[in-house]
């Protein structure tokens, strides 16, 4: 459903985009996930026929996004990150805008947006730009789905947002593929992989890796523990500077650690030690990475 | 209010016309501790924020900050805080040695002090290389580290961080809480938000507001139990949808 190729995108001296190439199929729920500057709204722009691609392609339902703009304009839907809707209309008023812009009515598509758009339409009169977050945010979706788009793509649209409205985003978002939308979406945020079919892991205009959120996980190397004590910040700086320590990073009240050498003797060593420095109730456990050790370890 | 406390709240409350966006909140922050103040959307952090760092004139209520009133010191209280925010930190038509000094400046540190702060500054976070580099060149998780330290450069009693990680990568956003960490250590008091529940989980204590007021507040181990879940994430969401 969309095919991206190749595709490179810079500004001056800086590469936002380095040959930057995956495909998307009909009706797949798609994460791009990467933090800020990693290249993803570049790519969204892209996908949107916003911005040209320096080399490089990109298809839409078979369609080119350079020389097809006009059909990808009328059969997308796309929410920037910037809430772009208009603040001095009421919330119907701007729904109405959209589906008339794309000669549709609010009427012939309720169906599609009714689970989201009911939610928010008690306060259909209100002003757009007097709405909270998460109610700018499902109007900002209804708006891109009034024309029943054959795409969907999505540039961060839960970010800055409380981890309340952005499971209610997600659970929308499933909602959606029962309409076999295919939906293209960024985030910053690792732990919204999970919730896709599939992900692109992105940093510094580079794919890290696209696969489905288990496989991802499944190709960890090495195997990964959980540990705590009672004083974390100490356990931290102790095993960092260990030298059977390959990696530790924070994870709430963890520390995830790889071992060097993880025979249970050499594990041993490393736990008489941090008993030797005072550490108290130490806790260690295997556990199944997660995607955010999986993008940590292919950054590092 | 004893000896040892950063901030101390007492029935705090902002009206903005029928609207009360904080209501009489009452909490205490000790010296050297890692508050999170964490909250939905339109929950009022913002406000309740604004309030103590000086910004603001609340309604009713009590607060001290640094031991000074904020109904009546304000202007004390801006220059014993420290302040970063994920929007805006540094000026990005400056170098990174203009901004250092700019906020040193603003501080009234002296010429030397800034000086000597400067280089420790980039030992720290290791960005002596890109002194002479305009913000809007170096990446953001770099940005965010310097601002934090720009942050604490006239060594304040209390630093408010609002939202400093969002978005940041998950190596740089660890390094970030290391700074933290290190900051609470040498005594300066933390008050942080932030949407990352992992991250609620390094705050010595935290407290969730909704629709106005204070509806949880205790080490995340405490809430973790109180509420049955195993995670912040659900404590958060238990506590929002309620």
């Amino acid at each position: 459903m969309i095919t991206i190729t190749n595709i490179s995108k810079s500004y001056g001296k800086v590469q936002a985009l380095k040959n930057v190439g995956f495909e998307v199929s009909r009706g797949e729920l798609f994460g791009l996930i990467g933090p800020d500057g990693a290249g993803k709204t570049s790519l969204m722009r892209i996908l949107a026929t916003l911005i040209l691609p320096d080399s490089g392609s990109a298809s839409i339902a078979g369609r080119d996004v350079v020389k097809d703009y006009r059909y990808i304009r009328n059969n997308i839907g796309y929410m920037p990150g910037r809430f772009s809707l208009y603040q001095d209309l009421s919330m119907e008023e701007n729904l109405q805008f959209f589906a008339t812009i794309f000669g549709t009515t609010i009427k012939e598509n309720y169906e599609l947006i009714k689970p989201i758009y009911s939610q928010i339409e008690p306060f259909k009169k209100r002003k757009a730009g007097a709405l909270s977050g998460g109610m700018k945010q499902k109007l900002a979706l209804s708006c891109a789905l009034i024309h029943r788009p054959e795409a969907l793509i999505l540039d961060e649209p839960t970010t800055g947002v409380d981890a309340v409205s952005r499971t209610e985003f997600w659970e929308m978002l499933k909602e959606l593929k029962r309409y076999d939308i295919t939906i293209i979406v960024s985030t910053p945020y690792m732990d919204e992989a999970g919730l896709c079919d599939r992900v692109a892991l992105i940093q510094s205009g580079n794919i890290l890796q696209v696969d489905t959120p288990q496989n991802i996980v499944n190709s960890y190397k090495g195997k990964l523990y959980a540990i705590k004590a009672q004083d974390i910040y100490q356990l931290n700086n102790l095993l960092r500077q260990h030298t059977n320590i390959e990696s530790c990073f924070t994870f709430g009240e963890f520390l995830h650690i790889v071992f060097k050498n993880d025979s249970s003797e050499q594990q041993a060593i490393v736990l008489d030690y941090l008993e030797n420095q005072g550490m108290k109730n130490i806790v260690v456990q295997p556990i199944n990475p997660n995607i955010e050790d999986c993008f940590i370890q292919l950054l590092q | 209010m004893t000896a040892g406390t950063s901030i101390y709240a007492k029935n705090l409350t902002k009206k903005f016309g029928n609207f009360t966006a904080v209501n009489t909140i009452s909490f205490e922050v000790k010296k050297g501790e890692i508050f999170g103040f964490l909250g939905a959307n339109g929950a009022g952090k913002t406000t309740a924020m604004r309030m103590l760092t000086g910004l603001l004139k609340p309604t009713s209520g009590e607060a001290t900050v640094c031991g000074y009133n904020v109904f009546t010191h304000g202007e004390q209280i801006k220059k014993h805080i420290g302040y970063m925010s994920q929007r805006f930190s540094l000026y990005e038509d400056l170098t990174v040695a203009e901004n250092i000094e700019f906020y040193g400046g603003i501080y009234g540190l002296r010429r030397n002090d800034i000086k000597q702060r400067s280089h420790e500054l980039y030992d720290r976070i290791d960005l002596g290389h890109a002194r002479n580099s305009l913000i809007s060149a170096i990446p953001l998780g770099w940005r965010q580290k310097l601002a934090f330290m720009v942050s604490i450069l006239h060594q304040p009693e209390i630093v408010f961080l609002d939202e400093p990680t969002g978005g940041v990568d998950p190596i740089t956003r660890r390094q970030f809480w290391d700074l933290i960490y290190e900051t609470a250590n040498k005594g300066i008091t933390v008050f942080v938000t932030t949407h990352y529940m992992d991250e609620a989980e390094y705050c010595g204590r935290v407290s969730i507001m909704t629709n106005g007021i204070i509806a949880a507040m205790g080490h995340p181990q405490e809430l973790k139990q109180q509420y049955g879940v195993a995670t912040m994430n659900e404590v958060f969401i238990k506590i929002a949808r309620q």
